[in-house]
Order: structure tokens, then C-alpha cells, then sequence
């Protein structure tokens, strides 16, 4: 049997939902990506100075700092404290994905994610498939390694590789638009990612994600799958999740009387399951509404769960 | 069920293009990765921002922020690209393209979140940038004999830093020389000497300091500077005995009494 010719995983979502209502968290978290990059980007383009540094460490308005938590704790390890400032701008960033889920970081805020969502798009286009099977928990390896590197080398080892911050760095800076580090890690990034493994370097290896990642194990806000009964398979949030293994437990463990809550801590909180959804399953919530009694039932009391989803 | 000719085509299609695509961006990766170190360049030495702790230290507490960039007012410090001599992404300058103007408030060092740039520096004049030397002997247009003084002129610290010390002109026999003098623990490294030399390539040039003066063994002591110390000589009741100097030479072959030079053969 052939396999079955190309589908856009948004296509049915755009028949029922229209262009924008397919898309609206990947407009939103483009804007987002986008308006980060710009806050460090009116200062050299316009003399206006909002954001000043990068996303190791930036100080906003003259008066807010943050810094990067892995960052830090590399520094500590490699024998430095740090001072005051950077450590404030830590404490911050913590208390913020602690909250508003680690990955969230990923998905929002990192300019990587485009690269990696670029070489994901062409993937489907071109037909390739999974390529290089990676275990996701290579991440946690690999941090481990920048973390037991750090304290070996007496450096911020993973600065030497970064393609987070080099990305960032280049954009910023200008230095991506000559040849050299930042786009050439760039580029591996997203060579990596089109024709090594799926994914690949998002969802399998950075460990810059994988520390947020813990940051966020108990946070409070969660894709929940609250309309999971209303779910025909179509597959759609399979194919556009970039850490799909997170979506089964929540998704198809009503049997198992296990809670509508996405609580896995690989979840990076993009929202797309949401976008290509027809069935409006899933839509954000907190951790804390999951009793399996939680999800709707179809034709509940508590109405609709598509009026559920667009309300939130 | 059996696909038709045209399906089947497709799928070739596709199957090849994805796997010439793999191989591309396997073949492309592994190019990127080897060309990001062979891509460099020889020249300047690039310089640390003043305040900055140890080499070893730096790499530790620096995370590549580029906020010391974005406040130096001279557009002095720039973040490292591959090549430059630096790590990607710390920051340096070279002093002959533009040097430190060493603010008084040292806007650098208040930038800096981490302490990579450490703030118990408070006067500039204690910053340790690196340490000029002339390493230009035969290039120096002061060496030649000329009046050039610029390096000694422009230096921030004049007649501590630099100093102009004259010598006698061996080649004129009737000029004097006036040599410009670094004084390694007055230097700050700030780099307008190397910037204002009018060679084509400075003649004095700023080099990390360890690499700029040399170390004497740890065991050595300078018998003058201990005596000094002492108030006296290290060691009681030497006899000086006289020194005995050699014959003074006698100036050129000794001439017979009858004309001519003894031991001449012609």
C-alpha cells in the first residue's frame, strides 16, 4: 500500500476554524518571538534602548535584570559567584517558568525555535521522514555533561557551543549577518533538524531546554486535554507536536483514570495541539484541575467544550 | 490495494529527494562544524576590557552578555567572532583599531551583571589591560634618531607610563636619542600608544602582560634591593681585596728604531 499522500496537519483546522483560528497561538508565539527579539533590537536599530545584552543576560529599562539559570549555576560550578545583579535576574527567571512552565522559555522566547520549526515545516514538505531515532532523555545527559564539564574546566563550557544564545548573540549583535560562530551553529541547528532527526535538537538534545524543563516540572500552567472525550484520532497533534510523547498520557488516559492535564515537564506549552485541534480537545489550564472527573464529557452539563476552549 | 504507476512515481520521487536532502544536510553539518576553527585569522592580540578577572576566572564569569559593549562610549569593546583570538563572544578590543580611552567611571565595569569585569577596580589608572612594549628596535623613528615622542604624547599616564630616556646617537656620534621607555607597573594597557604609532605597523604594541614582561625565577634575589632592606650588607666582615685589572693594552705594533714595525712581514 502507498502511503497516503501529503495532508497539512492544519488543513482540517482551517475548514472548521478559519486561517486565523488555526493558527492563533503560532501567530501569538511568533509575535512573541519576534517582540523579544525586537525589545534588544530598538536600541541599535533606533537609539531607544529597552532591552540591553542578550538572553544570558539582559538588563531592561535600565532597571530589570535577568540571567540565564543555567547559566549561572555553570558559573557556580566552574567556581564563580556571581554578583548580586545576575543573581536577582536568576531568582526571576526562575519564579517566572516555575509558574508559567519551564519550556514555555522554548517556545516563546527562544529564536532557535524558528529555525527548528523552519526545518520541521520543510520536513513535512519534502517528505522526509523520522530519520535518526534519539532518545529525548539524551538531553539530560548531555546537561548532565555541560554541568560535570563546567566543574572540570573551571569555564562556562556550554557558551563555547550555545547555539541559543550564539543565535541570539548574532541576532543582536550583527555578528549572524558575517560569517562566522552564530551562523554557522545556526546553520548545523538546523541541518541537524532536516536531515538528521525530527526534532532533533529541541526535543532531544539541548540542554539549555531540558534545565528549563526541570525549572518547570511543577508548573502551574498546562495544555490540558480537557475535551479529550470529543477526540476522533485524527492524529493532527501528534504530527505538529514537537514533543509528541507528552500528549498520550493526558489524551487517552480517561480508561486509565488518569487526569486531562499535559504534565509533562518535555511540554513546551506552544499551543499548536490547540491550533490544529477541530475537536477544541485541548486549550491551556493549571495542573491543579486534573481529576479525570475534570475533563468534559461529551454533551455535559458544563456545555459544549469548544465554548470552553474559545473562552479561554 | 496497489497504488498506481503515477503514485508509486511520486513516492520514488519524493524517497530520493529526501534522501539526496539527508545526505546534503549531513555532508553540510559536518563541513559547518570543521569550518568555524579553520576560519580564522593572524594579527592583533585582542585585549580584555579593564577589570577583567584572570584568563582562567573570565571564562568562568563572563556569560558572553555584551553589556559592557553596549556601555563603552567609544565603541572600543566589541564581542568575539571566531578568529579574533578570543572565545566567540567575549569581549575585547584591539588597540589599533580603537584603543580604551579609559573613562573615568568605567561604565564597562558597572555594566557587567556577573563580576567578570570586577568592580573593586574604581580608578581606571589601576586598570591592567595589558602592557605596551616597543618592539619595533629597528623601526621606532625615535630609534632612528627622529624626534617622532607620539607613543609617549598621547600615553594617558605621560612620564609615568612612558618615559623618554636619552641615549647617545652611536651612528651620528653627535645626536642624542630619545628612547621611549614603558614602565610595566604604571602601564594600563589602554592601547593609544599602539593606535597613535605613525608606522605602517606600530612599533609599539600592547601584549597581555604575562606575555609582555618576563618573570624572574622565584628564588632570585637582587643583592642591591636586599642590602637596601637591610640597611647593610647581607654579609659582615668581607675583606675587599684590591682588584687586579689587566696590563693596559699597547696601542697599535711597536716601531723599530731604524723605521718600520716590528713583526712586519710584507
Amino acid at each position: 500500500m502507498s502511503s497516503p499522500a501529503y495532508r497539512p496537519p492544519a488543513r482540517a483546522a482551517i475548514e472548521a476554524k478559519g486561517w486565523i483560528g488555526a493558527n492563533k497561538w503560532l501567530l501569538i508565539r511568533r509575535a512573541a518571538q519576534l517582540g523579544f527579539l525586537a525589545l534588544f533590537l530598538t536600541g541599535p536599530l533606533l537609539g531607544t534602548w529597552i532591552a540591553k545584552g542578550t538572553l544570558a543576560a539582559s538588563l531592561t529599562l535600565g532597571v530589570l535584570p535577568l540571567t540565564d539559570p543555567l547559566m549561572a549555576l555553570q558559573s557556580l560550578l566552574a567556581g564563580h559567584v556571581m554578583e548580586t545583579t545576575a543573581l536577582i535576574g536568576v531568582a526571576i527567571v526562575v519564579a517566572a517558568y516555575a509558574v508559567l512552565g519551564g519550556r514555555t522559555f522554548c517556545s516563546f522566547v527562544c529564536p532557535v525555535n524558528m529555525v527548528a520549526d523552519l526545518a520541521v515545516w520543510l520536513r513535512r514538505t519534502l517528505g522526509i521522514k523520522e530519520g535518526l531515532t534519539v532518545d529525548r532523555r539524551l538531553r539530560l545527559w548531555l546537561l548532565a555533561g555541560v554541568l560535570i564539564g563546567s566543574v572540570a574546566s573551571g569555564a562556562i563550557v556550554w557558551e563555547f557551543v550555545n547555539p541559543v544564545t550564539m543565535l541570539h548573540r548574532g541576532l543582536v549583535y550583527g555578528g549572524l549577518f558575517t560569517w562566522g560562530a552564530a551562523l554557522a551553529t545556526t546553520a548545523a541547528v538546523f541541518l541537524f533538524d532536516l536531515g538528521v532527526a525530527r526534532h532533533g535538537w529541541c526535543g532531544h538534545l539541548c540542554p539549555v531546554g531540558a534545565f528549563y524543563g526541570l525549572i518547570g516540572e511543577k508548573s502551574v500552567v498546562r495544555v490540558t486535554a480537557v475535551g479529550r472525550d470529543a477526540c476522533d484520532n485524527c492524529m493532527d497533534c501528534f504530527t505538529v507536536c514537537p514533543e509528541r510523547q507528552v500528549i498520550a498520557p493526558a489524551l487517552r488516559g480517561k480508561d486509565k483514570g488518569v487526569g486531562p492535564v499535559i504534565l509533562s515537564r518535555d511540554c513546551t506549552n506552544c499551543g499548536r495541539c490547540i491550533d490544529v485541534c477541530t475537536k477544541d480537545v485541548f486549550r491551556f489550564g493549571t495542573r491543579f484541575r486534573n481529576s479525570p472527573s475534570d475533563a468534559l464529557g461529551v454533551g455535559a452539563d458544563a456545555g459544549p467544550a469548544d465554548t470552553i476552549a474559545r473562552a479561554s | 490495494m496497489v497504488g498506481t504507476r503515477d503514485d508509486k512515481d511520486t513516492v520514488n520521487r519524493r524517497g530520493f529527494l529526501a534522501v539526496g536532502v539527508r545526505a546534503v544536510c549531513g555532508a553540510g553539518l559536518v563541513a559547518l562544524l570543521a569550518a568555524v576553527p579553520a576560519h580564522r585569522r593572524a594579527g592583533a592580540v585582542a585585549l580584555r576590557p579593564p577589570g577583567a578577572v584572570g584568563e582562567a576566572d573570565f571564562l568562568a564569569a563572563c556569560v558572553r552578555c555584551g553589556l559592557c559593549v553596549r556601555d563603552c562610549p567609544y565603541d572600543t569593546l566589541k564581542l568575539a567572532e571566531a578568529g579574533d583570538g578570543q572565545p566567540v563572544g567575549t569581549p575585547y578590543f584591539f588597540a589599533r583599531d580603537i584603543p580604551c580611552e579609559m573613562c573615568e567611571h568605567i561604565p564597562c565595569v558597572v555594566a557587567c551583571p556577573t563580576g567578570a569585569l570586577d568592580k573593586g577596580l574604581t580608578d581606571i589608572v589601576e586598570a591592567r589591560m595589558g602592557t605596551a612594549v616597543l618592539v619595533g628596535h629597528e623601526t621606532c623613528l625615535n630609534y632612528l634618531g627622529l624626534r617622532c615622542d607620539v607613543c609617549y604624547r598621547v600615553c594617558p599616564l605621560i612620564d609615568h607610563a612612558i618615559t623618554l630616556e636619552r641615549l647617545h646617537n652611536e651612528r651620528t656620534g653627535k645626536h642624542a636619542m630619545f628612547i621611549p621607555v614603558v614602565h610595566t607597573d604604571k602601564c594600563t594597557g589602554c592601547g593609544k600608544c599602539e593606535k597613535a604609532c605613525v608606522l605602517d605597523e606600530a612599533a609599539i604594541k600592547v601584549l597581555p602582560t604575562q606575555l609582555a614582561v618576563g618573570e624572574l625565577g622565584k628564588h632570585y634575589r637582587l643583592g642591591w634591593k636586599e642590602k637596601e632592606k637591610e640597611g647593610k650588607g647581607l654579609i659582615e666582615g668581607i675583606i675587599d681585596l684590591p682588584d687586579r685589572m689587566p696590563d693596559p693594552p699597547s696601542i697599535g705594533p711597536e716601531r723599530l728604531p731604524g723605521g718600520g714595525f716590528k713583526e712586519f712581514k710584507p
